[in-house]
């Protein structure tokens, strides 16, 4: 050892003469002095000079694995954190602030969940008592249109782009030099709800008193207000509530799909149609009678529905009226008989129902509605059904002041104009003719968010942003307030309108200020127990709602005063018994009046009933079809009053034979990627009778026009083919008896004797220590909406793929509403069966992954990428999938889907998922699939984890409804109903424990996958049939 | 091998037929210039290829929804295709393993196209394994590799996986067969070569092969266990497809039977499929000494045989859906014979059912137009059978709601061309640089089993007798 230690070794010979350079280098870990003034080569390198072979190569090989590199790698999208992180903003929890939706006449309080700043989801607000948590699917859908990449950037002059203070001053020196002169100021709107707004309107009036304010609507209820003003001295829409009928008639009036407010009324109706554990025991529900022309969707809910023509609407009222009148005492009116099915029927219930019978209607003819008024008024359903002093504002549409005003225009006499949430030019009946004089304005400015048909033709555009970005308030209901606050600021250089006007009249354009003040003036009066205004506004905008005339309940009748007979004549005069081919309009319960037609979800989500996306069509029955010699998916020119449009046709069972059907919100020209060109805009077949837009027509014409457009339908097998363990229903009397009713319980033969088939499998079944999610869903309840459809489709980022692919069978929906109609035919014949009534009954069918316990799925998947939790969850991940489909194939429910493309960044599928700002839309929680894996439900586990993860912080269990999914959320007559199934305190345990024996049953139970999901039996309220009779029993 | 046979059965070598002759024939087009006929076929085959390349290419990159697939039908053309090459796969085992334990002689003129046209149509069915992928590129997830892959294990509960050991223990095997069985003719050619490339390369591939007592003895050993090993494969791949679908829950795919059946399919198939190839090879290779009526005529039989089995199999199909009282079973094979596919199932009993039972009749049987021409409808028949299989039962399955009909796109047509381009290619190589027949195994056979020609010349190569016309004349 010591030896050793003496002993010395040399690196070389410059350790041992120490070597100045050796020195230096002795520590560094490479010690080669030849490199140490390489950084020198490499300037030389890079500037070009002093290249050596070695450099070159050095050079070249470093460009390619860069190259390389970089080709390998995605690129790289810059996420900036935040320099100083605001306070209670914290990344990757979400925010929610409570807002209000408007859009025309629609209204629902809100509540908009943002996400580092930008709201992603939308949904329903349960403190509000209007709409009571409910949304549609408009509501859910809107959140897009915030993000929507065709909308204007700024304020526009004719094509070219101003800025603010160019438009003001040029604007305001524009109104000033009409006013000088006199000439007539008009401020042409859609229903505005919004107190504040009305202000502002008021004080533009005030500074040009040339200025008048019109409202139109269009989907016009004028006819109602106005039969109400003649009828009850006030020109108002009633409050109705359908929770409180037992018997409910409609005749035309699409009260659960677009009718005023339907989603509120959806609330209401299916309060009053729910039985067993979910309505609280009771087992009686209403009845409802529907007589229309088009099956809408509140047609395929009635108990009864009878198909008429629009000629015969008329008559059918006042029909309905002379027989309850007979019953009641009261006078009769002399029209025309008409001869429709269930009418007698529907007007012996509603006498038997006095007190709780409601009867509505859809027409825009006052006449009409002064006979429904005086029915209602027979019935006794004011102060009961229908609350006449709480009045709703939904509606405000003056159809006669709008048609002035274009008359005005057409006659020069409009010195300026300004268009807000209107769109006259596309949506009004007269839209050409306004179109041609708008030029003749020597001021014309719009407020819409993009160049529309109407603000493409304005001198000035001075765009307004989107809902999310404004301050607003809002009055649905007499005495019922909600505020409106932004969630985001301005994503373009938009002003919102009452800030134009403010400035206009030179006032500070701060709407924020100027609503804060209205609402110290004109609502903290009304409020009790703040201790000073800013407590009532902070908590007014925490909740969205305040709502000082909550619980004043139906206020007494009223006294009716309309001249029945006078309606009467008026009936007589304008419907009369016809032969020919009519023509009724009528709105999807998707696009609504066109006005969001630039939303690429709404444009894919499939109308309830045709289930058919993506284009309008002209709806015939299969006799009509047959007597023009027409089939699905013909084209053929629809004429009325000499304008014609070229549609396909779609065979529609239910449609009163003689009539045609289109939907109106369609043909966009100007509104976008995903609007322009999809339909025809069949506005210009409405018209104006007597001052009010009517949407029929009485002679219409459909002729062959050649060829054929495929419709794009997500469904195409409009039967169920008599299979009872899909769709198990019965009627109510029936149901009364016995609570199992129409369930299908099959038996499997073994050798111990019949068993169910449940008691038998191979499976040894997974445990659900913890959670067993599940969801319930009851078939009375689900009104076929899309509602949940579209809420999904926001909150799991589904893609929108367009027409041809859905025409391809390819749309990406989790959730999708299965409609079947019923058939005719016998369970044994087999090709009839495929064939629906003529006028069937309908039932909606909720589908979405079953989360089987025996899933099929999970066995089959080659790669494990399909498993199942401890939580009852069937798990995808979309990681580990190679695609086989095999999953897909296995599916009994055929509930999943394959990304057949990809659907984001692909110019082939140019919607939200193709640019920057439609992606802001995406929920940062779930992933984007990429194409070549499966996809499908998870019952939203993203929530469920957020919610474990914040009851484990908070050191507790779950609460037993904390966790709702995306569909049981944005349902607003709680058709599903999701939880925790091993919490005896969640509401779904409790409904189980109840229908386990009664309405509850699995979807293909034989087949023993035991999902997680349960439906209730659909009930009918129907008289036995003697036909339905002995089925049931051969049945049984 | 040598055994006795009887002096009454038609011979299965025909012209008398020498060792040398066996050598002369077989290896002429192996040693010779390409012929005009296979320049042609070549050719074509190289174009189809390259096309349909070029659309599998285009599959990838686009996405499988270039092809007609939708949410309901996930599985169409790709696994139609797929199943149809397997079945076609299995005629060259069968013929080269079971026959052989069977000894039936006739099998030594025919095995060898037999077995190549098995391989060749597993890598086609395996070509779609990899193209039915969304996500192909991770295909090697489906194979239980190591952790060093990913954390995580294949599902052994999966008939895919079952399909992924079946279908590579298949071809693995099938691969070992056919070039053992070739290793004495590749030695042949070896020792034939005139020049040093073909020498070198023969050589190497005949693996020292030196033809002592020894090698012979090892090589019969060989086929033997391979035989063994091979022949419970024969019945076991297809049986394991089948489970793919006889595994599952939807209904007209949830069959007992499908085993049995979907093997006897694929015989049946295979074998029209090895008639097709012989028939040509024989008359562009001339070979009709060596592929006799008597060949064409056994393969005939076995053909009516499993066809027949095939037939009862569909009948007991639709007693079964009946007989179960299974409201969807029997509503899919109702909507089977009658629904809007209902072509696609006529052309399929008419295909397979129906035509093959006119084999019934001798001359038919032994007609060579009458044989290709039914062999090509038996093959349209089965991919029928799988098409009907696959597509009628997922286009309407248990929710209504979902059913949906399956076009076909430009691409499914063109990736199903794809694989003829890639199987002719591939055969039409082997034939021109490898022996298409057997020659030891044939030899073995000329003995006993070849047409007797008069003393006078039998043991006189054929050569010598066109050469010296007093041959021919005594042959005469």
């Amino acid at each position: 050892m010591e030896e050793n230690k003496t002993k010395r070794y040399w690196k070389g010979v410059e350790e041992l003469r120490n070597d100045p350079t050796f020195v230096k280098n002795a520590n560094s870990e490479f010690a080669n002095p030849d490199l140490s003034d390489s950084s020198n080569d490499l300037d030389g390198i890079l500037g070009g000079s002093n290249t050596q072979r070695r450099d070159f190569l050095k050079v070249m090989g470093f460009g390619m694995a860069a190259v390389t590199l970089a080709a390998c790698e995605a690129p790289v999208h810059k996420a900036i954190p935040y320099i100083k992180k605001p306070d209670l903003t914290f990344p990757s929890i979400s925010d929610y602030y409570a807002s209000t939706y408007t859009e025309g006449g629609e209204y629902a309080s809100v509540l908009v969940e943002t996400r580092e700043g930008r709201p992603i989801k939308i949904e329903g607000n349960t403190l509000s008592s209007v709409s009571k948590g409910g949304t549609s699917a408009r509501v859910q859908a809107s959140v897009l249109s915030l993000y929507d990449i065709d909308k204007l950037k700024g304020p526009k002059r004719g094509e070219s782009d101003i800025d603010w203070a160019t438009a003001d001053r040029e604007i305001i020196s524009q109104l000033n030099s009409v006013a000088a002169r006199g000439g007539a100021i008009r401020l042409v709107t859609s229903t505005i709800l919004s107190p504040a707004t009305k202000a502002v309107i008021a004080e533009f009036i005030a500074k040009y008193p040339t200025a008048s304010h019109i409202m139109y609507d269009a989907n016009s209820a004028f006819g109602v207000v106005q039969a109400n003003q003649a009828s009850f001295g006030k020109a108002v829409i009633p409050s109705y509530d359908f929770s409180k009928a037992q018997t409910i008639v409609s005749v035309g009036a699409d009260f659960l799909g677009t009718w005023i407010a339907p989603f509120e009324f959806a609330h209401s109706y299916s309060q009053g149609r729910k039985v067993g554990a979910v309505g609280n025991g009771k087992k009686t529900m209403s009845r409802h009678y529907q007589f229309e022309t088009g099956l809408s969707m509140t047609g395929a809910n009635a108990d009864y529905r009878t198909a008429i023509k629009p000629s015969q609407e008329g008559l059918v009222v006042a029909a309905l009226y002379n027989k309850v009148a007979a019953k009641l005492g009261g006078t009769a009116i002399s029209t025309a008989s008409v001869d429709v099915a269930h009418l007698d029927k529907a007007a012996n219930d509603l006498a038997a129902a006095r007190g709780k019978a409601i009867v509505v209607s859809g027409s825009n003819d006052p006449n009409v509605q002064i006979v429904v008024n005086a029915l209602n008024n027979l019935l006794g359903s004011y102060g009961t059904t229908i609350d006449i002093n709480t009045p709703v504002n939904y509606r405000q549409g003056n159809d006669q002041q709008m048609n002035a005003f274009i008359d005005e225009a057409k006659s020069g006499r409009v010195g300026a104009v300004l268009f807000f949430g209107a769109n006259p030019v596309y949506e009004h009946p007269r839209g050409a003719e306004l179109a041609e004089s708008i030029s003749k304005i020597s001021l014309s400015v719009s407020f819409a968010d993009r160049a529309d048909e109407t603000a493409s033709l304005v001198k000035y555009i001075a765009p307004a942003p989107h809902y999310l970005e404004c301050w607003s308030d809002a009055e649905p209901k007499q005495g019922f307030y909600s505020l409106a606050q932004p969630a985001i600021t301005n994503i373009f250089k938009t002003r919102q309108f009452q800030s134009s006007l403010l400035t206009w009249i030179g006032k500070p354009s701060d709407f924020q200020v100027y609503l804060k003040n209205f609402w110290r003036t004109n609502r903290y009066p009304q409020a009790s127990g703040f201790s000073s205004f800013d407590a009532f506004w902070v908590k007014c905008l925490n909740d969205g709602v305040f709502e000082p005339n909550k619980g004043a309940g139906v206020a007494g009748g009223a006294s009716f005063a309309g001249n029945v007979a006078q309606a009467a004549t008026g009936i007589s005069q304008r419907y009369k018994p016809s032969t020919g081919l009519e023509l009724a309009l009528y709105e999807k319960v998707s696009i609504g009046t066109g006005s969001l037609a630039n939303n690429p979800w709404l444009q894919e989500m499939p109308d309830p009933v045709t289930k058919a996306c993506w284009d309008n069509y002209a709806a015939l029955s299969q006799k009509t079809a047959n007597e023009l010699s027409l089939a699905q998916n013909d084209l053929v020119n629809v004429t009325v009053n000499g304008k014609s449009i070229e549609l396909p046709v779609i065979i529609q069972p239910g449609q009163a034979d003689n009539t045609v059907s289109v939907a109106i919100g369609y043909g966009r020209e100007k509104a976008g990627k995903a609007a322009n060109g999809v339909g025809k805009n069949a506005y210009p077949f409405a018209s104006v009778a007597g001052g009010y837009v009517t949407l029929s027509s009485f002679s219409a014409k459909v002729e062959k026009a050649g060829g054929t457009r495929e419709i794009a339908q997500t469904q195409t097998h409009d039967t169920v083919m008599g299979r009872h363990a899909v769709l198990q229903e019965t009627i109510l009397a029936n149901y009364q008896k016995n609570p199992k009713a129409g369930r299908f319980e099959p038996k499997v033969v073994t050798s111990e004797g019949p068993k169910t088939s449940t008691d038998i499998s191979l499976w040894n079944g997974y445990g659900k220590p913890n959670h067993s999610w599940g969801m319930v869903i009851d078939l009375n309840a689900c009104l076929g909406c899309g509602a949940c459809v579209i809420s999904c489709q926001a909150e799991n980022n589904i893609a929108v793929v367009g027409r041809q692919e859905v025409i391809n069978r390819r749309e990406m929906h989790w959730l999708r509403i299965d409609r079947y109609y019923s058939s005719d035919a016998e369970p044994e014949n087999l090709k009839e069966l495929e064939v629906a009534s003529a006028n069937p009954e309908v039932t909606f069918q909720p589908m979405l992954c079953q989360h089987c316990s025996n899933a099929p799925c999970e066995t089959v998947c080659p790669v494990l990428a399909t498993t199942h939790s401890t939580e009852g969850l069937n798990q995808m991940t979309y990681n580990r999938c190679v695609g086989t489909r095999y999953c897909a194939n296995n599916c009994p429910y055929k509930v999943r889907r394959f990304n057949w493309f990809k659907y984001f960044d692909n110019d082939n599928f140019d919607y939200n998922f193709n640019n920057d700002l439609g992606k802001m839309a995406i929920n940062p929680d779930v992933t984007v699939r990429s194409r070549g894996v499966i996809e499908k439900c998870s019952f939203c586990v993203q929530r469920i984890q957020e919610s474990k993860l914040t009851a484990k912080k908070e050191r507790r269990r779950l609460e037993p409804d904390e966790v709702q999914t995306a569909c049981s959320q944005a349902c607003s007559t709680g058709a599903i109903i999701f939880g925790d199934m091993n919490n005896p305190e969640s509401t779904i345990s409790k409904i189980l424990t109840e229908e386990k024996d009664g309405r509850a049953f699995h979807v293909l139970e034989e087949i023993n996958v035991r999902p997680q999901i349960s439906y209730l039996t659909k009930i009918r309220n129907k008289d036995e049939e003697p036909k339905q009779a002995t089925r049931q029993e051969s049945h049984a | 091998m040598s055994h006795v046979t009887s002096a009454v059965r038609t011979p299965l070598v025909t012209g008398g037929k020498t060792y040398a002759d066996v050598t002369e024939d077989i290896s002429r087009q192996v040693e010779g210039k390409p012929t005009r006929a296979w320049t042609i076929a070549f050719t074509i085959s190289v174009i189809v290829l390259i096309y349909g390349a070029a659309c599998v290419f285009w599959t990838w990159w686009e996405g499988l929804g270039v092809w007609g697939l939708n949410k309901t039908v996930g599985w169409a053309w790709d696994i139609t295709n797929f199943v149809w090459w397997v079945g076609i796969g299995h005629a060259g085992t069968l013929i080269s393993a079971i026959l052989l334990l069977f000894r039936q002689k006739w099998r030594t003129a025919v095995n060898r196209a037999a077995e190549a046209m098995t391989i060749f149509a597993v890598i086609c069915a395996a070509s779609f394994i990899l193209m039915h992928m969304g996500r192909p590129w991770l295909a090697l997830w489906a194979l239980p590799l190591p952790n060093t892959f990913g954390s995580l294990w294949v599902n052994f509960k999966s008939p895919l996986v079952w399909d992924v050991f079946a279908i590579s223990t298949y071809f693995t095997v099938s691969l070992v067969f056919w070039y053992m069985g070739l290793l004495p003719d590749l030695a042949t050619i070896r020792d034939r070569a005139r020049s040093k490339v073909s020498r070198y390369i023969y050589g190497a591939f005949s693996l020292g092969w030196n033809g002592s007592a020894k090698t012979w003895a090892r090589y019969e050993y060989m086929s033997l266990i391979l035989a063994g090993l091979s022949t419970p494969l024969v019945l076991s791949v297809h049986t394991i497809v089948s489970f793919d679908f006889a595994t599952s829950v939807i209904p007209g795919w949830h069959t007992t039977i499908f085993p049995p059946y979907f093997v006897a399919g694929a015989i049946f198939s295979g074998f029209a499929m090895v008639q097709n190839l012989m028939l040509i090879i024989r008359v562009v290779f001339k070979l009709e000494d060596y592929i006799t009526l008597e060949h064409i005529e056994s393969m005939n039989k076995v053909i009516t045989l499993t066809g027949s089995i095939v037939g009862v199999a569909y009948l007991t199909e639709f007693f079964i859906a009946w007989y179960s009282g299974v409201e969807y079973e029997s509503y899919a094979f109702i909507n089977r014979a009658t629904g809007p596919y209902w072509w696609a199932y006529w052309a399929m009993m008419t295909c397979n059912v129906i035509s093959p039972q006119l084999f019934w009749s001798r001359t038919i049987r032994r007609s060579i137009v009458w044989t290709f021409t039914l062999s090509v409808v038996v093959n349209i028949g089965m991919w029928f059978e799988r098409f009907v299989i696959i597509v009628t039962s997922l286009h309407r399955d248990y929710l209504p709601s979902s059913w949906a009909m399956f076009h076909p796109t430009l691409f499914d047509i063109s990736d199903y061309i794809f694989s003829f381009g890639l199987f002719f290619t591939l055969f039409l190589l082997f034939s021109k640089f490898l022996p298409v027949v057997n020659m030891a195994e044939v030899k073995t056979v000329i003995k006993s089993s070849s047409e007797k020609l008069p003393a006078s010349v039998s043991g006189v190569a054929k050569g010598e007798r066109v050469a010296n016309p007093a041959f021919n004349k005594s042959v005469e």
